[in-house]
């Protein structure tokens, strides 16, 4: 590759990329040779600049037609841009959160390490939604999983903290492996990395052996991805990763990073699974054929996250297992390819309000957990008498969780719905649990509601609310009911800028 | 005009949300105020609804239409599909119910005067509530009822669990859950439905369903619309509520403020009534049909078993609990009659039921702001020291046991006409339950107004004040005079059922 080809590449195609790379660099110098005393919580406002900026640049990106440059390891389609699109807005917001997050052992020291990590990690999202070969698809999951197995433990003096850290990193090695081991068996039988070529082999590829082989891969390669999305029965690192990381970090990890997890599964899945046959007659596509494996976990994730979350008291232990279940409903969607019709823009859908959701109510928990120093189901009592803005943004965004209409969550589940209803003969069964989940949910959720509204007080002092949260509290808010009442926003702007994400399905 | 009028209808309870909201939150009076002046918007709209019928305009010139959502992007099929638009519409249904509703809110909205603390927010609720019952009955899709029914589910939790008596937050989950498995069967049927046809405008359903159609993608096939009849069916039973779906619901009338009650007996128990005659009977006629005697036959176990359970109460809220669940039987048997004189019936006995039960909590709410009691063997020689209270409770009880003449008798009346002449077994069994209801009323309303124990009363605080005579005049009003003209409600009620009769088979 001469100096000509790197000149030739449309670069322009990877200026969000750029601009998050150019952030970070930027910040880490800025960290380096700052005095100690400058406060570094003004970086987060350059982080967030950054961001913004990324964000406007990609919005400028949505005109161009598919490019696919770096001899099509990197790809800007329409998959990518809507995903890219909502990772920055999540992590735009994060970083919000972050700005205001004040531990109780302090954070003063490594504050700028956090913000620079965070968006290292954004970037490895980043790349992950627009990379066009197994190993593009890789450095990206590297890169996310480094930044936050450090951004986990930044807290280095708190016990639980370590705890985390540690364990987060032995799982996520333990993924990583697996998904690497899968990704590497794809490479043998088909011969290349690159996800289109890869296709067009497994496309053909009639032999019952390597179908067979074709199976393991695929298997390993979703074990190793459910890690990162904290699906059943591999779920077991989140709760106590959620508790023992910092909470913006934990809302980083149950919203960006579940997001990347499953922008890489669709990549890999939708590429290379849906054409590939299943069987030696070709009668069935291999992703129809093995959807039983992604139902069984779906409903297993789905019942696992809801019934282990009725008896947690600490708060951040128990949106770790509701962040499971919301991974359930999403695979959910994946199990049943959305009936064909409400796959890709259901989970963008979903994924956006999730994003809108969820960073909310760890806004809020991270307000009421500095405040009163534990995460203890308790801390939220009387919120309602003590802050009835708090009050009413939590009930908005739990009552989003539960899925109650008039909220974002209400109508991505009936997206969901309809994707398994509206084939023959209907994954009724997956449906069922759903449901069930959700009644199940209810108890939970509306048990913290119970604990806001119906119980007293516990201490007179006042809350205070850093200008950036209370941004945070109203957007999400406002988002969760305005695309709730009129969700057609949301689906007017996926449908006019990516269609029907055609040239992503069809690229192979 | 006419187009928004009904929109405008359903959420002008905004205009008290937004008062109530910006008052500080001891102004007691004026929240109350407020709160109450919220709930007059939607009772003058529908008066002039109901004054425009009468005047001989077309109720179907009120529907309106907007795009709303567009699920999935399916336009090389068909644009119009897996649209849900914002409808609302009407027929005489609905206005009678869309009536019934935006009276006992007002009311009720009176009743709560009674309340002791955190007015702001339950006004609030209260008015949410209320946007969510006209919403109900208004609705042209299943989605937006749907929405519109969820809307009621979440106000009525906050209000039961944070302004009901001691084991409030109890009733309030048994309220939540059950209510929630029912929404999430509800919800499954419609979204089946949805996913299969593409729409859920409740007049494409029940064309499609009745005369057939195409299905685009996977069809419904006769079994599964068996299914789906039957999520109904259990979905509203829920709502209704009919044995052995009614445990939540005696523990809601136990704990919850008398002035939800009120709306919740009133209004929300007939959601469920609504729903089985517009989606069970009125979208699946042929498999409803083949239903009929099951459905006939949790009528006479729900009125026998309430009837018999409300005998042995000794709290006279349960009593009414449970006289609220048989009479909800009285309403299954007659939705199971399939004939025109069974569901009249039926109808005729969920408006007055609602009436009825509304009235009762109001004395209810009355007597134990009073006394603090409202058990029986504590309560006695009422008669003495509130006559005029006694003279109302007696009226309301005489109406609920169906004296000719009063709204109750009426409803029986039509109920046992239609049933005899399809299940005449059943409804001779069933006949056994208007002796026991004459039983348990007469009990415990002889036991209050004439019983020996009348320390509990004080002197001062005796009878009905002036306000509280308004809501017993109003209610009683309406209940003699549909017992002494039906054709009041007849006249609206006969196109709606005419078109069920033809959609069942005639007759």
């Amino acid at each position: 590759m001469d100096w000509n080809t790197m000149l030739s590449y449309d670069w322009g195609a990877m200026m969000p990329e750029f601009i998050i790379l150019g952030t970070t660099m930027a910040l880490s110098i800025l960290d380096l040779f700052w005095p100690v005393h400058f406060n570094r919580r003004k970086l987060a406002w350059l982080a967030l600049t950054g961001i913004i900026l990324a964000g406007l640049s990609l919005v400028s990106l949505f005109s161009f037609e598919t490019v696919s440059i770096l001899s099509d390891t990197f790809r800007l389609d329409s998959f990518a841009k809507a995903f890219k699109l909502l990772l920055l807005i999540g992590a735009g917001l994060i970083i919000l959160l972050a700005e205001g997050y004040e531990p109780k052992e302090g954070l003063r020291e490594h504050r700028g390490e956090f913000y620079y990590l965070f968006l290292t990690a954004l970037l490895g999202a980043m790349i992950m939604s627009s990379s066009g070969d197994l190993i593009t698809l890789f450095v990206g999951l590297e890169l996310l999983s480094l930044s936050s197995y450090i951004l986990v433990g930044i807290r280095k003096r708190d016990r639980i903290a370590n705890e985390a850290s540690m364990k987060y990193v032995i799982n996520g090695g333990i993924s990583t492996a697996i998904t690497l081991f899968g990704m590497s068996y794809l490479y043998g039988v088909t011969g290349s990395v690159n996800l289109g070529e890869m296709s067009r082999t497994m496309a053909g590829m009639t032999d019952g052996q390597l179908q067979y082989i074709m199976g393991l891969a695929f298997f390993m390669v979703f074990v190793g991805l459910s890690f990162k999305i904290a699906a059943a029965p591999f779920h077991m690192w989140a709760p106590d990763v959620y508790e023992g990381a910092p909470t913006p970090v934990a809302a980083f990890l149950s919203v960006i990073s579940k997001m990347a997890g499953f922008v890489i599964l669709l990549r890999i899945f939708l590429s290379l699974f849906l054409t590939a046959p299943g069987d030696a007659f070709g009668a069935l596509d291999f992703l129809e054929k093995n959807d039983g494996y992604i139902a069984s976990m779906a409903g297993l994730t789905i019942i696992i996250g809801n019934v282990v979350a009725l008896r947690q008291q600490n708060l951040k232990r128990l949106f770790a297992y509701s962040s499971i279940a919301h991974a359930g409903y999403l695979l959910v969607a994946v199990a049943t390819l959305g009936g064909g019709y409400f796959l890709v823009d259901t989970i963008w859908y979903y994924l956006l309000a999730y994003v809108l959701m969820n960073i909310g109510v760890f806004a809020v928990i991270q307000l009421l957990s500095s405040h009163s120093g534990s995460d203890d189901i308790g801390m939220l009592a009387g919120l309602g008498r003590k802050s009835p803005f708090l009050a009413v943004a939590f009930t908005i965004y739990i009552l989003s969780l539960a899925g109650i209409p008039g909220t974002t969550g209400f109508i991505g589940k009936l997206n969901i719905f309809l994707g398994t209803f509206i084939t023959q003969p209907g994954h009724f069964v997956l449906a069922g649990i759903m449901i069930a989940g959700t009644i199940v949910s209810y108890v939970y959720y509306f048990g913290l509601l119970v604990q806001v509204f119906f119980r007293p007080v516990h201490s007179d002092k006042v809350l205070k609310i850093r200008s950036g949260v209370s941004a945070v509290l109203i957007i999400c808010a406002i988002g969760t009911v305005l695309l709730g009442v009129v969700p057609n926003i949301a689906f007017d702007f996926i449908h006019e800028q990516f269609g029907d994400f055609t040239d992503f399905i069809s690229s192979k | 005009m006419n187009a928004y009028l009904l929109s405008l209808l359903v959420f002008s309870p905004l205009l008290g949300i937004v008062m109530v909201a910006l008052m500080p939150k001891n102004e007691e009076r004026t929240i109350k105020q407020f709160g109450f002046f919220g709930t007059l918007p939607p009772l003058f709209l529908s008066f002039f609804l109901c004054s425009q019928y009468y005047s001989g305009m077309a109720l179907s010139s009120f529907s309106m239409k907007v795009d709303w959502i567009r699920f999935g992007n399916l336009e090389m099929y068909d644009p119009k599909l897996f649209t849900v638009n914002f409808e609302l519409g009407l027929d005489g249904l609905s206005l009678i119910f869309l009536l019934l509703t935006t009276i006992i809110s007002s009311l009720a909205a009176l009743a709560s005067i009674y309340i002791k603390q955190g007015w702001k927010g339950y006004y609030l609720l209260f008015l949410i509530l209320e946007i969510g019952m006209l919403g109900v009955f208004t609705a042209e899709n299943l989605i937006l009822f749907f929405i519109f029914f969820e809307m009621t589910l979440i106000p009525a939790f906050f209000l039961i669990g944070r302004w009901g008596s001691l084991e409030r937050e109890k009733a309030s989950y048994h309220f939540l859950i059950y209510n929630g498995i029912g929404s999430a069967i509800l919800l499954v049927a419609i979204l089946i439905l949805f996913a299969r046809t593409g729409t859920t405008n409740i007049a494409a359903l029940t064309q499609m369903m009745t005369m057939g159609g195409v299905s685009l993608f996977a069809p419904i096939s006769g079994s599964m619309k068996y299914g789906l009849c039957l999520a109904f069916l259990i979905a509203f039973a829920i709502k209704l509520p009919v044995f052995p779906f009614h445990s939540w619901m005696v523990r809601v009338h136990a704990e919850a403020p008398p002035a939800i009650v009120m709306i919740h007996a009133g209004v929300l128990l007939k959601i469920g009534a609504y729903g089985i005659i517009r989606f069970g009977m009125g979208i699946f006629p042929e498999q409803y049909k083949s239903l009929a005697f099951v459905i006939v036959l949790m009528g006479v176990i729900s009125f026998l078993y309430g009837a018999l359970l409300a005998m042995v109460q000794t709290d006279f809220k349960l009593v009414l609990a449970y006289s609220s669940i048989s009479h909800m039987g009285i309403v299954m048997m007659g939705l199971g009659a399939l004939n025109e004189a069974g569901l009249q019936g039926a109808i005729f006995q969920v408006i007055s039921h609602g009436l009825i039960a509304a009235m009762l909590f109001f004395l209810v709410g009355a007597l134990s702001e009073r006394t603090g009691t409202v058990l029986l063997p504590r309560l006695g020689g009422l008669a003495r020291s509130m006559p005029i209270f006694s003279g109302f409770m007696l009226a309301c009880g005489l109406a609920s046991l169906g004296l000719p003449g009063m709204s109750g008798f009426i409803s029986e009346f039509m109920v046992f006409l239609g049933l005899f002449k399809s299940q005449p077994l059943l409804a001779a069994i069933g006949v056994i339950g208007l002796v026991l209801t004459a039983v348990y009323i007469l009990r415990a309303i002889m036991q209050m107004t004439f019983g020996k124990n009348d320390s509990l009363v004080e002197k001062e605080k005796r009878d009905l004040k002036s306000w509280e005579f308004v809501p017993v005049w109003v209610l009683l009003g309406l209940i003699i005079s549909i017992g002494v003209y039906p054709n009041l409600l007849g006249g609206p009620l006969q196109g709606t059922i005419e078109a069920m009769m033809l959609a069942l088979g005639g007759r």
